[in-house]
């Protein structure tokens, strides 16, 4: 399979007898910006919570640098009501909760952003840092750790300033401004020092100027992080722009993959997003 | 404000307290009744800031300190009852064989207090803590209520004496010790909160699924946090079972865990130093209501109102009144400093300045 980062395959997620996501399999190479696009209720953010362990698949595996990483098949209920691809039922169960999956490396940002809105935006940087202290808890509270603790804080204000957020330090993350609250959630997540970056529709709210500047800024950042990034999103302009290759979700179903030029000119692509044409 | 004002701000601060401490001390006898209030508001104190550790800071809406309070106050009562005493608190059953030879110092009783209390909190942590708010407040009330019961069934006389209640606890020798002890446990849980585990139990607070995703392992953290919480709750019960001398189950009633939920909710949630002075004005306060229970006589008419219990009415509007003008607390989440101090008396004398037409800025 060589040097893929992430990989889905025969994923199927059903809630009930709605079959939400339909037997999707995809990959991410390395360095590669792959983005998931489709309609509304396409499954987009169901298939992307499967990597980052808010829902479990109904069946289907989930690889990260090649080592199964979420695993599952209908069992209950769901055994008689599972309508997808009999053949590709696994026979593993392995399951990881979101904060063991970015322990693994795997980081991400969410599509209403979720800062810590009380805290300044230097502890919003620096509480990602605390998942990799090794102090335990007593040395931690009695302060003994000075050591790692002035190593978090560098580390944290190094990611803040070569963000251009460390003018913002002291300031609370809610008093930001919409961008750039969208900012410092991405820096926040590179705290953790992921080598896979989920972004869930990171330009959601914007305006085209600040979509541009996000563009630029997701292609810098993978550059400047050696990341791999894997995003869903619902701008055009930013998936086409910036997207090494494009997998195209509608009811479920994967309806086209391939490079943006490709995805632009596909008919059923345009078919789902605009609808059939019909007195044209 | 400069770094050195402040430092000698905190040195005379911190020199007056010491002085009024030694001089409540040598003058005991006339000022008991100053420092029993002085002692209960310090070990509430206690109990208060373990109360905002979980509820204030991890954001877990816990009311279970009446009954964890009971575990440690009873371990220390048990523990430290003189022997040769024991006979005569157990008076009804005698007390189980094995116990009464057991004999502790205060300070080790004082940890096996907390302890016991951690230890139950872990377990009951395991399956209550997956719950929710509101969810997570009825079941540890639930268990605080439980703890009370099970103190006061008959099954346990020989151990918890039942309901009679355990008299002739060892009191505090002078009033440093509990105020030394009360002052080092809440130096810990600010070292604590202060702590990178403190930046993540306010992660916690503010989103649980932020916080997961930033590798923050919810369950483990909110049990850390629920387990040292308990812990300083059962010391802060072994000290007023020192404090107090005698203690019931009637003691750890609901309205225990209300008083400290009080406190926090008074000082603010996420507030350390509003928890201590919340602890403050509360116990005080209503010492000094105490005018309001008596029958009070103008010339030959009698003041309606004024009898016993009255004092708790008004005691009860003026927290309505301040909660409804600081509906963050008294201190919001933020701690105290010198600036805030300066700040607040400026804009006082400024605000009245402004109410009499003066120019506010004309210094």
């Amino acid at each position: 399979m060589g040097n893929n980062v992430l990989r889905l395959e025969h994923c199927t997620m059903q809630f009930g007898g709605v079959v939400a996501v339909d037997n999707f399999s995809m990959e991410v190479n390395e360095h590669e910006i792959v983005a998931l696009i489709g309609p509304n209720g396409a499954g987009k953010t169901t298939a992307f919570n499967f990597v980052t362990g808010v829902y479990e698949p109904t069946n289907g595996k989930v690889f990260f640098h090649d080592e199964l990483m979420v695993a599952n098949h209908p069992a209950g209920k769901m055994k008689k009501l599972y309508k997808g691809d009999p053949d590709q039922i696994c026979e593993k169960i392995v399951r990881k909760t979101p904060d063991q999956i970015t322990k693994l490396g795997i980081a991400r940002t969410f599509q209403n952003i979720r800062l810590f809105k009380a805290l300044t935006v230097f502890e919003n940087v620096l509480i990602a840092k605390h998942m990799h202290a090794k102090s335990g808890l007593l040395k931690t509270a009695m302060h003994l750790n000075y050591r790692e603790e002035i190593q978090m804080r560098k580390e944290a204000m190094e990611l803040l300033e070569m963000q251009n957020l460390a003018a913002y330090r002291n300031d609370i993350a809610s008093s930001l401004p919409y961008g750039q609250q969208r900012h410092l959630e991405i820096a926040r997540a590179l705290a953790t020092n992921p080598t896979l970056l989920l972004l869930d529709e990171p330009a959601a709210g914007m305006n085209p100027q600040e979509t541009d500047e996000l563009a630029a800024f997701i292609k810098k950042t993978k550059e400047d992080f050696n990341l791999t990034v894997f995003l869903i999103e619902h701008h055009m302009d930013l998936v086409m722009g910036i997207s090494d290759r494009i997998y195209v979700l509608d009811f479920g179903k994967m309806i086209a993959h391939g490079l943006p030029a490709d995805i632009q000119n596909n008919d059923r692509v345009i078919q789902a997003y605009l609808g059939v044409e019909e007195n044209a | 404000m400069k770094k050195s004002t402040k430092t000698l701000f905190n040195i005379i601060a911190v020199s007056i307290i010491l002085a009024i401490l030694i001089f409540l001390e040598m003058n005991k006898r006339k000022f008991s009744y100053d420092i029993s209030i002085i002692e209960r508001s310090m070990i509430y104190a206690v109990a208060a800031v373990a109360m905002n550790l979980t509820n204030g800071f991890t954001g877990l809406f816990s009311l279970g300190q009446a009954g964890f309070m009971a575990i440690g106050a009873y371990t220390v009562a048990l523990l430290t009852i003189p022997v040769e005493a024991r006979a005569g608190v157990f008076y009804v059953t005698g007390m189980n064989e094995f116990l009464s030879k057991i004999e502790l110092p205060f300070i080790p009783a004082l940890l096996l207090g907390g302890l016991f209390a951690a230890i139950l909190a872990g377990l009951i942590g395991i399956p209550v803590l997956r719950l929710k708010s509101d969810y997570l407040a009825i079941a540890t009330l639930g268990f605080s209520e439980i703890i009370r019961s099970i103190i006061a069934s008959p099954q346990l006389n020989m151990i918890t004496n039942g309901s009679y209640g355990l008299k002739k606890i060892p009191r505090f020798s002078s009033i440093f010790v509990p105020i030394a002890l009360c002052c080092l446990c809440i130096l810990i849980i600010v070292l604590l909160i202060n702590s990178s585990y403190g930046r993540a139990f306010k992660a916690i607070r503010e989103d649980e699924t932020a916080a997961e995703a930033m590798g923050i392992n919810l369950f483990k953290h909110k049990l850390t946090s629920f387990m040292i919480s308990s812990f300083f709750t059962g010391v802060a019960g072994g000290l007023l079972a020192s404090y107090m001398g005698t203690i019931d189950s009637g003691t750890f009633k609901i309205t225990l865990t209300y008083d400290i939920l009080l406190i926090v909710v008074l000082g603010g949630m996420g507030s350390v130093t509003g928890s201590i002075l919340g602890s403050f004005l509360v116990t005080a306060g209503r010492e000094w209501l105490r005018f309001f229970d008596q029958p009070l006589k103008v010339g030959s008419w009698q003041v309606p109102l004024f009898r016993t219990g009255f004092r708790m009415v008004v005691f009860s509007v003026l927290l309505m009144v301040v909660v409804l003008f600081y509906s963050k607390g008294l201190m919001g989440s933020k701690e105290f400093s010198w600036e805030g101090l300066v700040r607040f008396f400026k804009n006082l004398f400024t605000r009245k300045q402004k109410l009499n037409g003066g120019v506010s800025n004309g210094k």
